[in-house]
């Protein structure tokens, strides 16, 4: 991917308000040229709003976006140098696919040879080579979206931004989508950005992700570190599956750490976390990371030794819940203090190695460096 | 009709019951035009018997000048308010689908007011609001039209407005947004793709407001002076003598250009097309 350190979209500031509705609180960030950015968050959040206020459908009530380096206030839907792919890809019924591709050029007043030289490329760049004249109602979903990117990728904009592209599609086409967009975007070089809820779009395509909550940037963060370190309570478990339990912090040094969880029990860590001492704080453990032992601790106290002092990074519980995946398996563990955590295990095997069941009475331990301490 | 293979229930045509009642239903709808149409070529004065095969009475409503005028008139009229009320009904309908503004629904019920206002309540309406503005009578053909030319295009545009109106509701407005977003101005997005998609519409509310100009007869009534008679206006006066096979026949003609003219139309914007637009 060619990432350079120029932004191409710098938006300074933006907040919208309809009426009483804030939708987009004061947010700054930048995107930088070449690189595929979303924008994830929940429904309503106001992901949509800043995507359409970059393509210029709505004007920031305060605040300033810029493309390019230029101010783009006063600046029509039809003068900026990006296109949009519209979730319900918008695309003209009454047009057959080459009239589609087409209709900017043709704006534009480009001439008629190089439209139909463009018109071609832009379709054999996605795939729909021999369709040039089908109208779009004798077309699948998957295939209107194609015309959709087209249509958008034919004008060479600078940034395309595209409004929860793959939702529409069946859960197959949708996997083949998401890599085909990230191909797509490595080889025509365009900025993309991606407006979407669904976090496996988000985690697969990105180079950047900002997760919006309630019209503020929750984080901003490549995919791996949205994961592995989200900032607070609202990525972690927005994105992913986690376990969060409530604490606090009774040893704070640059190289190690511990939270005492009346839910969980001690949580020892093997980094540093600069939080003040005693603050109220939450630990977030990811199911695939909790390890799963027979009854009786001596495994799992001995595993847990390995990196941790002794009694931490250790619970136990019954099993309440079981849903076998193909892949993996999930078990809902009841605590001893009550609570309910969620811990994954790979079928490595054909069976069930170790034959958990309902009612099972089962040890955990985690590594000293897969819990998340998280401040808020 | 007796068929050997069962009869399934939605197949609803092949069961005797409904075959009747279907036609009854096309009897009663159908009959009394039919009649009306067989007895223009009926070889006698009065209109009840059946004397014999003649088309002497086509021969003579045409050459009824003043028959032929009023159909002329009728057509004239019939063709310049829907042209403008296709105009102010379908730039009403996109107005009141696209913008919020005060007093949008009064706007709106007002709008629709000459649909529910009885029409002899805005004959005689018209009737007062033409003598008050001392409108101008006698003017050259057509401008002579211009007084019920302006009555019908009043209970015209909201028919229109209303079948555009519900075409628009169907809409995507994404598809204007992509047409400004590839560089289209407003209004070469509604050119490329809002025409297109209420065209259907358009059409259907051209045929509304040109039948309910061709046949309206009270409002028409009010509004029309010495010379300016209109088809409905004449036939009425040649009825309140004697029914002659002459009425008989002009109405054939004006029945058979209706129905080609809905044909025409039909064929060009496609049956479905004109379904879709309600």
């Amino acid at each position: 991917m060619t990432e350079t350190k120029i932004p191409i979209i710098q938006i300074r500031n933006v907040s919208k308000r309809f009426g009483k509705v804030t939708a987009v609180d004061n947010v700054s960030l930048d995107i930088r040229a070449g690189e595929f950015f979303v924008l994830l968050g929940p429904s309503g959040c106001g992901k949509t709003t800043l995507l359409r206020m970059i393509a210029g459908f709505e004007l920031p009530t305060e605040g300033q976006i810029l493309i390019d380096g230029q101010d783009m206030s006063l600046v029509p839907p039809n003068k900026r140098p990006v296109n949009m792919v519209f979730q319900s890809y918008a695309v003209f019924p009454h047009m057959n696919v080459t009239d589609n591709v087409g209709y900017g050029l043709r704006i534009a007043g480009v001439s008629k040879g190089e439209i139909r030289d463009r018109v071609a490329e832009a379709l054999q760049l996605v795939k729909l080579g021999g369709f040039e004249d089908r109208m779009p109602d004798q077309m699948s979903g998957g295939q209107r979206q194609r015309v959709a990117l087209a249509r958008s990728l034919v004008m060479r904009p600078k940034v395309l931004l595209l409004d929860e592209p793959l939702s529409a599609l069946d859960a197959k086409l949708r996997a083949q989508m998401q890599f085909e967009l990230a191909d797509l975007q490595d080889k025509v070089g365009i900025t993309f950005v991606t407006v979407t809820h669904d976090q496996d779009e988000a985690l697969s395509m990105a180079s950047r992700v900002a997760v919006i909550n309630k019209g503020e940037v929750a984080q901003l963060a490549p995919p791996s570190d949205l994961y592995e370190y989200p900032a607070n309570r609202f990525v972690a478990d927005f994105v992913g599956s986690v376990n969060i339990f409530e604490g606090t912090l009774t040893l704070d040094e640059p190289d190690k750490a511990a939270v005492d969880c009346p839910g969980l029990g001690k949580v020892y860590l093997n980094h540093g976390v600069t939080g003040p001492h005693g603050a109220n704080v939450w630990i977030a453990l990811r199911p695939e990371k909790i390890y799963l032992h027979v009854p009786g601790e001596g495994k799992a106290v001995r595993a847990a030794a390995q990196d941790a002092p002794d009694g931490h990074n250790l619970a136990r519980g019954t099993i309440k819940g079981m849903s076998y995946l193909g892949d993996v398996t999930l078990y809902d563990i009841q605590l001893e203090g009550g609570q309910i955590i969620r811990v994954s295990r790979p079928n490595l095997s054909r069976h069930d190695q170790d034959d958990f069941t309902w009612e099972d009475k089962v040890s955990m331990h985690w590594r000293a460096d897969s819990p998340v301490v998280l401040l808020s | 009709m007796f068929n050997r293979t069962a009869i399934a229930p939605l197949e609803y045509t092949r069961t005797l019951w409904m075959r009747s009642w279907v036609g009854l239903i096309m009897l009663f709808l159908y009959a009394p035009l039919i009649v009306l149409m067989i007895f223009s070529f009926n070889d006698s004065k009065r209109n009840v018997v059946w004397k014999g095969f003649t088309l002497k009475y086509y021969e003579k409503a045409l050459n009824n000048d003043s028959l032929v005028e009023a159909m002329v008139n009728s057509l004239t009229i019939a063709f310049l308010a829907t042209i403008i009320s296709l105009v102010i009904g379908a730039l009403a309908a996109v107005m009141l689908w696209r913008f919020r503004f005060p007093f949008k629904g009064l706007v709106e019920g007002t709008m629709s007011l000459p649909i529910i206002v009885p029409e002899i309540c805005l004959g005689v309406a018209f009737l007062i609001f033409f003598a008050m503005v001392d409108w101008p009578t006698d003017l050259p053909w057509p401008l002579n039209l211009s007084a019920i030319t302006i009555a019908h295009i009043t209970f015209c545009f909201p028919f229109v407005a209303m079948v555009v109106r519900a075409r628009l509701a169907s809409f995507n407005k994404e598809e204007e947004e992509a047409a400004k977003d590839l560089g289209a101005t407003e209004w070469q997005a509604f050119r490329d793709v809002l025409l297109p998609h209420i065209k259907p519409s358009l059409v259907a509310g051209a045929l509304l407001a040109f039948t309910l100009s061709l046949d309206d007869f009270v409002i028409t009534f009010f509004t029309s002076g010495p010379d300016t008679i209109t088809f409905p206006v004449k036939v009425y006066s040649m009825v309140r003598f004697s029914v002659t096979p002459e009425v008989n026949a002009a109405s054939t003609i004006l029945i058979i250009l209706t129905v080609a003219l809905t044909f025409i139309a039909l064929k060009y914007q496609g049956v479905k097309g004109i379904s879709d637009a309600h």
